[in-house]
């Protein structure tokens, strides 16, 4: 018997389950018993970070600052000098961006005071027309990579402007032109950093982790606690999230370059610098590229929860339309930012492969035909805008600055669309809606909360253990524990249940759509595409056409994260089983089985261990979204950290409900990777 | 060429005592054993030999050969040449410089000025057009942008792929990357030249044509030459001396035929077993001695000449074949039945007696 069992991992398996539900029938659901539910010992622990928290911010370390407005020496914490220091540089930052574009006079002011300011009132900087914004885009796309990205560039501004979101709209961008390049940057320093010292590695690893995984949410309250509220501290809570996946990937990336490369430039004579400069980096770019597409995705996906901290723009705006069921409008404001995100993409990827050429011998003229080209456009826009300005005399000048919603919509067309669908399908969607909470959701809801604490942890630490040994099962109870330990550990499980859900739908979903696409070199190349393509848009778009169908409930949250959860379980699931040797192919044909058959015996386990780390990502992307379904009502952890944006003690709980959630998805990780590697190694992948 | 001849000059690249030993404790562990590196014994305590104790000498203008199977520390003690790695032991001179006492700056002045190297994976910049990987040691030193991309221009020519500028390396096969790799190498006009196993990535047909095309170069600019290879028949084609390396210790190092004729150890003489003699043996070690009364023909051979390369005329000829030094004088005559013998008679002790 034990003999079988050591050899049989999923007798091992049987067993575990075994107990566990034997746990779930007889602990009984007594409050105050430590079998069914932990004593919540970390109920402390927000007061005691808030505390410190404030400490930090308003005790340690006073020194004397000038205050003008006094005309006095007063003792201010350092730390407060050195957040505010940093907040006024980043807001003057985008707001330089901003009013570019749109005009303004803060950035006057900077440099002045208000009072010349207002003295002086030709001091303002006037605003580009929007048609000088698009021809420059145009002409930047064309510049860096052809007709193609012109073409894209100049339409995207285009739409933004007829169809009124050019005011948000460019306040979104000049948030995102800060931040993405600071997170850039931040990312790539860090990441050389880590590729230069062993020890930045170790100690940068496991904070990557939890940042990575963290839910969004949770950033944004010690965000504002030391930063304060408005764009520059969305900037920062954004720099901060939008970061991680830069630096890991800068690592990859140099981490994966040859070393006969390196040491080709080393004999070449380059100095160190020189060395990380112009050999490894370069030679890492394809990885650092994908960094660079993560992070202007992550700002993108920020830009509507920067706002609920006071980040202007397009994330505002929608954040509004959503809450007030303004559907149609929420759809176009979503293309908005879906648009941008994909032209930043372009762009910087097109900035990064450009090439010089050395040898036409260009005039004047050519070499700065794009400059000049910009000029002409630029001359245009003023006279159009002058034009205009004599057209419309009453109203809005059309051709400088088309006023938010004055452009066109569709929003009418989608309302109306809507509306029909309501009307045609109401009993079918409500039908479906009703069963599905009624039958599916509250029944698997309740089960999870019916499970007591010891049942949980068995299954867990469990599983941990027959996967990875004794210190998986250690590390996956470790998560567990400091969870349960909190007061929110019915939360968590709310949060397990939809996750889980979630995860399992979209795992199936995945799996499935990919094993039939990568049977077809087209097909696969197609869904490729398509995931691509997806994971471009902000995670809050694929709220707004559930909402449209399903209203706020549950039934909306999970679909949302079930169409965005699926995408990785896709992409693995193609990925490995593309990565199947067409030898075993072979094999598995000569030796007579048919083609399922073969996909059963000889495809599915060798490209299993992507698919693990598939359902991996599916996790994270699940959780994320589970948080950010807050957003429309749910009431799990996510619920609760948003409520904690708006308390006044706010960061501890907030900070902690996030590590519960990022925890939740650790352990999982844990099981997954470990599981995946081992795998792999024994499949002889790696 | 030829070794003897730069023998009066100080030698450009000189190793003393080399030891490079990886492992975190190899510095400890090297000062205990006190200049005797017993593999096995380090090995139990997880490091590494990679090189064990290596001294020798190169000549200005000399090409030596470091061969021996994968794994023998070729490469390693290359990169100790070149300080890419930090040997554990020992002193390396660079044209009488102690390169293991020369702080960051210095060391990169001297790659800068006078080493180029050349790598097995050709280790191409991917990002840059051939051009620019060519010209991309001068742009390091600071050549302005017009000056090094002229000089990579003519050393495009060098290397033969003139109208190929604007390539990627990726788009370029194996032997024209390679060109690169050397093109690059050359750029700086280094006096020493590191090459490892620069053709092993190679197909046997082009492995062929770069060699011949390496021999060529030579020809015009007579580096000083360290060249990694595995592949015997390499060697013996490009050498003027070999290091037969086996588990970082250089088992022998001498010319290619007195490696042929003369073993140092079992292990050279096993390697060295199936080497056909007229690959390696020059003209001078099968000639007689000039006799008046024997009627000779007009063909002449320097007796520096490899065998192999002259033997279809010394066979052709129905007379002996004169043989010649350097300066033209007549110094020998060939025998057509020597050489036959040698071909086809099989490796006699004979042979290997009249040499030493
Ligand atoms: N960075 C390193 N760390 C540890 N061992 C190494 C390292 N580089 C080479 N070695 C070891 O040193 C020995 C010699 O390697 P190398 O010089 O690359 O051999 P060759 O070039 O002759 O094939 C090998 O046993 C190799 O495993
Ligand atoms: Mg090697």
């Amino acid at each position: 018997m034990m003999e079988l069992l050591r050899e049989h991992k999923y007798l091992q398996f049987m067993l575990l389950i075994a107990v566990f539900l034997l746990m779930c029938m007889f602990v009984p659901a007594t409050d105050g018993s430590w079998l069914w539910r932990l004593p919540p010992l970390f109920k402390q622990l927000p007061l005691m970070i808030n505390n410190s928290v404030d400490f930090l911010m308003f005790e340690w370390w006073l020194v004397d600052v000038y205050d003008p407005d006094i005309e006095e020496y007063e003792k201010q914490p350092v730390m407060r000098q050195v957040t505010r220091g940093i907040s006024g540089f980043i807001l003057f930052l985008i707001e330089f961006v901003r009013e570019l574009i749109l005009g303004g006079v803060k950035t006057i002011v900077t440099f002045t005071s208000w009072d010349w300011a207002t003295e002086n009132p030709w001091a303002r900087w006037p605003g580009l027309p929007w048609t000088v914004v698009a021809g420059g885009a145009a002409i930047l796309g064309y510049r860096l990579s052809g007709i193609g990205l012109a073409l894209f560039a100049g339409f995207t501004f285009v739409y933004i402007a007829i169809f009124g979101q050019w005011e948000p709209s460019m306040q979104t961008l000049s948030f995102v032109l800060i931040a993405a390049p600071m997170a850039i940057l931040i990312g790539l320093a860090l990441g050389v950093c880590a590729y230069k010292s062993k020890t930045v590695e170790t100690i940068l690893n496991p904070l990557l982790n939890i940042a990575q995984i963290m839910p969004h949410f949770s950033y944004l309250i010690p965000v504002m606690v030391f930063f304060g509220i408005g764009d520059h501290a969305g900037a920062i809570a954004t720099i901060i999230f939008a970061t991680p996946p830069m630096v890991r990937l800068t690592l990859l990336g140099l981490k994966k370059v040859s070393p006969e490369v390196a040491e080709a430039g080393r004999m070449a004579g380059c100095t160190d610098r020189q060395l990380m400069r112009r050999v490894l980096i370069p030679t890492a770019r394809r990885d650092i590229l994908i960094g660079v597409n993560q992070v202007i995705m992550q700002c993108l996906a920020m830009v509507v929860i920067a706002s609920l901290i006071g980040a202007k723009g397009l994330g505002n705006d929608l954040l509004i339309a959503l809450n007030r069921l303004r559907i149609g409008l929420a759809l176009e404001i979503g293309v908005c930012i879906v648009l941008i995100a994909i032209v930043l993409d372009r762009l910087s990827l097109a900035w990064a492969n450009k090439q010089t050429d050395y040898f036409a011998d260009q005039s004047f003229k050519q070499r700065h035909k794009h400059s000049i080209w910009f000029m002409g456009v630029f001359l245009a826009g003023v006279v159009l805008a002058w034009i205009g300005s004599l057209v419309f005399k009453e109203g809005f000048n059309y051709l400088y600055l088309i006023p938010h919603n004055k452009g066109l919509t569709t929003g009418p067309f989608w309302q109306a669309g809507v509306d029909w669908l309501w009307d045609t399908f109401f009993y079918t969607l409500k039908g479906f809606n009703e069963w599905f909470i009624v039958d599916v959701l509250i029944p698997v809801k309740t089960a999870f909360l019916a499970m007591p604490v010891v049942a949980t942890f068995t299954l867990a630490m469990g599983t941990g253990f027959i996967v990875g040994g004794i210190r998986s099962a250690l590390i996956v109870g470790g998560y567990l524990l400091f969870i349960a330990l909190t007061e929110w550990w019915d939360r968590a499980l709310i949060t397990s249940y939809l996750m889980t859900m979630a995860v399992l739908i979209s795992g199936l979903i995945g799996i499935v759509a990919g094993t039939l696409c990568a049977q077809h070199p087209r097909a696969a190349r197609w869904l490729l595409v398509w995931c691509d393509t997806f994971q471009t848009f902000p995670s809050f778009i694929y709220l707004i056409p559930v909402m449209m169908l399903f209203g706020v409930t549950d039934t909306s949250v999970l679909i949302a994260i079930v169409v965005y959860a699926t995408i990785p379980a896709a992409r693995y699931t193609v990925v490995g089983l593309q990565s199947v040797p067409e030898q075993l192919h072979d094999a598995g044909s000569m030796a007579g089985v048919n083609r399922f058959q073969r996909y059963l015996s000889i495809e599915l386990p060798m490209s299993f261990p992507h698919m693990a780390l598939g359902i991996n990502q599916t996790v994270v992307f699940a959780l994320a979204m589970v948080i950010i379904g807050a957003l429309i009502g749910t009431d799990d952890l996510g619920q609760l950290i948003l409520g904690a944006i708006s308390e006044k003690q706010g960061v501890g709980n907030g900070l902690v409900l996030g590590f519960c959630v990022a925890f939740i998805g650790l352990a999982i990780d844990q099981i997954l990777r470990t599981w995946a590697n081992q795998r792999k190694a024994a499949l002889g992948l790696e | 060429m030829s070794s003897e001849a730069s023998n009066s000059n100080d030698p450009v690249i000189r190793c003393e005592n080399v030891f490079k030993i990886f492992g975190d404790n190899a510095k400890r562990m090297m000062k205990e054993s006190g200049g005797e590196v017993d593999a096995a014994k380090f090995q139990e305590q997880g490091c590494i030999v990679g090189v064990n104790n290596a001294s020798f000498d190169v000549h200005p203008g000399e090409l030596l050969i470091i061969m021996g199977l994968s794994g023998s520390g070729k490469s390693t003690l290359l990169r100790c040449i070149s300080r890419l790695t930090d040997a554990t032991a020992g002193k390396i001179f660079i044209e009488g410089e102690d390169i293991l006492k020369m702080n960051n700056k210095q060391l990169i002045q001297l790659r800068r000025s006078k080493m180029g190297m050349v790598f097995q994976s050709f280790a191409l910049l991917p990002h840059k057009t051939v051009l620019e990987n060519i010209a991309f040691p001068l742009q390091v030193k600071g050549v302005s942008t017009d000056d090094s991309i002229k000089r990579a221009g003519e050393m495009m020519e060098l290397v033969s792929l003139s109208g190929r500028e604007n390539y990627f390396p990726r788009e370029l096969s194996g032997g024209q990357q390679q060109r690169v790799g050397i093109a690059r190498s050359l750029a700086i006009e280094p006096d020493i030249w590191f090459l490892d196993e620069p053709f092993s990535a190679l197909d046997p047909l082009i492995r062929k044509e770069m060699q011949d095309e390496f021999l060529r170069l030579q020809g015009v600019l007579s580096k000083t030459i360290l060249f990694v290879t595995h592949d015997f028949d390499e060697a013996l084609r490009l050498a003027d001396r070999i290091a037969i390396m086996k588990d970082g210790i250089i088992e022998q190092l001498d010319t290619p035929a007195n490696i042929v004729l003369n073993p140092a150890t079992e292990y050279v003489r096993k390697f060295t077993e199936e080497v056909p003699r007229e690959k390696v043996l020059k003209i001078e070690t099968v000639m007689d001695p000039v006799n008046p009364a024997d009627p000779v023909s007009d063909i002449k051979v320097s007796k520096d000449a490899i065998i192999e390369s002259v033997a279809e005329v010394v066979l052709n000829s129905s007379k002996p074949v004169s043989v010649i030094d350097s300066t033209g004088a007549i110094v020998g005559a060939v025998h057509a039945s020597k050489v036959v013998h040698l071909l086809f008679g099989g490796h006699s002790k004979e042979t290997s007696g009249q040499l030493s």
